[in-house]
């Protein structure tokens, strides 16, 4: 992986490598970019620094233990991964799980999906510039942790799976709790609907901006909400249905955009779907056990299971040998569905469209440099500028087209005297 | 198309897969198929069946052999893992990536992690282990007892 900015010889292209390590990174990742003038012509990405060897390590633990491992193969979609391994599981050792534990996975699944998209929405608009909406998105993500953390005794990891069902009962007073708080989400979530349909800023930061069009989707094999603002009529909740998801009523959202703002819609639409699922849930949920006894030992057999996580569909292969221990776990993220499609959006686009399309990335530039090469893109013309000369040449710019703070400038040095 | 009609039209078409593709259950397919019979196989399926995904493909040490499921699905839900084996000795699959782009990454996985020679896989960054990552060292087969954990510098030995 080259670490350097390199001009490419024959083309006069310049390749920028971003990361794996970078100020505005989440999670280590790298991408080479390759430039002409403002536009991405080639865009590349080097995935595996958070490998952690996961699928290894489950099969030298027993299922007890992956129950731990693998929740933590994700710091936000961890119930996702956990509920579709254990399902994998149980659909081996063919485990008759209860109603009542099939809606509490329901219930915090969908939780899970609000902490989700609420987050997205706060860093996405921190990337575009627009800080108070991750203000105000993030504050109210609290809402949805508190019920979280009251429902499973933690924000994150959750731990409510378990093979057979589900470790905690909800309580009355805790349905009624979370009704509440759905109410709050859903006043809020209105109010945000409104602001991406009417508030211009995100509209023209987003709209048009890292494309993914129905055609594209299917052929890169993208999923989640990725594809569904693509047109793509796919969610996993609906096609192949799990816990009490055939028992619920909903629709799932798609948009036709097929931009970052499409993206933001179907986000949006789904958390309202969301609260519609969790109130139906916790209305309707059956009495009886949460839980039956599993087995230590699974009998030998292999389970295909899928997810509809926050993120897209989750695909967990699991292969058991008669032992406590497995013997593979293939785990298939939806991020890795999508990151041929990253590539794909960034091909053509600005490099400024970068970190909103990748929604992790702020590039800088200014700090690289202070003497920059300008090569004419219709003339081929070459010349060399310094610092103060490109600043010359920006301010006369500015001035042909009518914008000139020559004399507010002559103000500010007087009164610097 | 029912798991039932899939099954049907397979053994069908495929003389040789009589009994071979197992239904486990609503919406799960299981079929074996030898590893010279395979891409016709797969193009069939892919082509003139409603199996227009490609899920994930999943490599495994099963001793002798090596086994590769490819999970494809139809957009109705049902998913049909498809299997074949691989011999221990020079193992090697022919790439899918022209079929499916997505498939890149994971024969890139397979590649990596079971040392498994993808042929036709365009060229490209290797994932997901380290650039530095030592040769003939492949962390899913089941006889890698790991890196050698000797420590280098350090005083926690020194007399």
């Amino acid at each position: 992986m080259p670490n350097k900015i390199r001009k490419l010889p024959d083309s006069g292209d310049v390749q920028v490598p971003i990361g794996p390590q970078h100020p505005s990174l989440k999670e280590p990742e790298s991408f080479l970019l390759t430039l002409r003038g403002e536009k991405i012509t080639a865009a590349s990405v080097r995935l595996g620094y958070n490998h952690r060897g996961i699928e290894k390590a489950c099969e030298e633990r027993t299922y007890i233990q992956d129950l731990y491992l693998i929740e933590r193969v994700c710091g936000i979609c961890s119930h996702a991964h956990l509920t579709c391994f254990v399902q994998a599981v149980e659909e081996i050792a063919a485990i008759e799980v209860p109603k009542r534990a099939q809606y509490i996975r329901v219930v915090v699944g969908e939780l899970e999906r609000i902490h989700s998209h609420l987050l997205w929405l706060g860093v996405a608009g921190h990337e575009i510039g627009f800080d108070t909406l991750l203000m105000y998105s993030w504050r109210d993500r609290e809402i949805v942790m508190d019920i979280l953390a009251d429902l499973a005794g933690n924000r994150v990891h959750y731990g409510v799976t378990t093979y057979g069902g589900v470790k905690r009962d909800i309580t009355p007073e805790q349905i009624k709790d979370v009704l509440k708080a759905v109410d709050t989400l859903e006043e809020r979530t209105k109010y945000y609907i409104e602001l991406a349909k009417n508030e211009e800023t995100i509209i023209k930061r987003l709209s048009g901006v890292g494309m993914l069009k129905h055609d594209d989707a299917l052929r890169l094999g993208a999923v989640g909400p990725t594809a569904r603002a693509g047109g793509v009529d796919r969610d996993t909740r609906r096609d192949d249905p799990y816990a009490a998801y055939p028992e619920m009523k909903f629709k799932v959202v798609i948009d036709d955009h097929a931009d970052v703002y499409g993206r933001t819609l179907v986000r949006m639409g789904e958390l309202m779907e969301a609260y519609s699922i969790i109130r139906q849930a916790l209305t309707n949920m059956p009495e009886g056990v949460f839980r039956v006894r599993a087995p230590r030992r699974i009998p030998a057999g292999e389970a295909t299971g899928r997810y509809e996580a926050p993120r897209g569909e989750d695909v967990h292969y699991v292969k058991s040998n008669g032992s406590d221990k497995p013997e593979r776990v293939k785990i298939r993220a939806p991020t890795l569905a999508n990151i041929q499609a990253v590539t794909h959006m960034l091909e053509d686009r600005y490099l400024a469209d970068m970190p909103i399309v990748v929604a992790a990335i702020d590039p800088c530039f200014s700090c690289t440099d202070r003497l920059i090469g300008i090569k004419d893109l219709r003339t081929d013309k070459k010349q060399t500028l310094d610092w103060d000369n490109l600043r010359l040449s920006g301010i006369k710019w500015y001035q042909k087209r009518g914008v000139d703070f020559s004399r507010l400038n002559e103000k500010l040095k007087r009164s610097f005297k | 198309m029912t798991e039932e009609q899939i099954k049907q039209q397979i053994e069908h078409q495929f003389g040789y897969l009589k009994d071979a593709v197992v239904i486990k259950r609503a919406r799960r397919l299981w079929l074996d198929v030898p590893m010279d019979k395979f891409e016709e196989v797969f193009v069939y399926l892919t082509e003139a069946m409603p199996l227009v995904r490609l899920l994930t493909i999943t490599g495994m040490d099963e001793g002798t052999t090596f086994g590769i499921i490819y999970h494809l699905a139809a957009e109705s839900g049902i998913i049909l893992n498809l299997r074949i084996h691989i011999p221990r000795e020079n193992p090697a699959i022919q790439s899918m990536t022209s079929k499916f782009s997505c498939a890149d990454i994971y024969e890139r996985e397979i590649k990596d992690l079971l040392g498994i020679q993808v042929l036709g896989l365009p060229e490209g960054r290797r994932y997901p282990l380290t650039d530095n990552w030592p040769d003939g060292e492949y962390p899913l087969r089941k006889d890698w007892k790991g890196l050698s954990t000797e420590k280098k510098g350090g005083t926690l030995n020194a007399q």
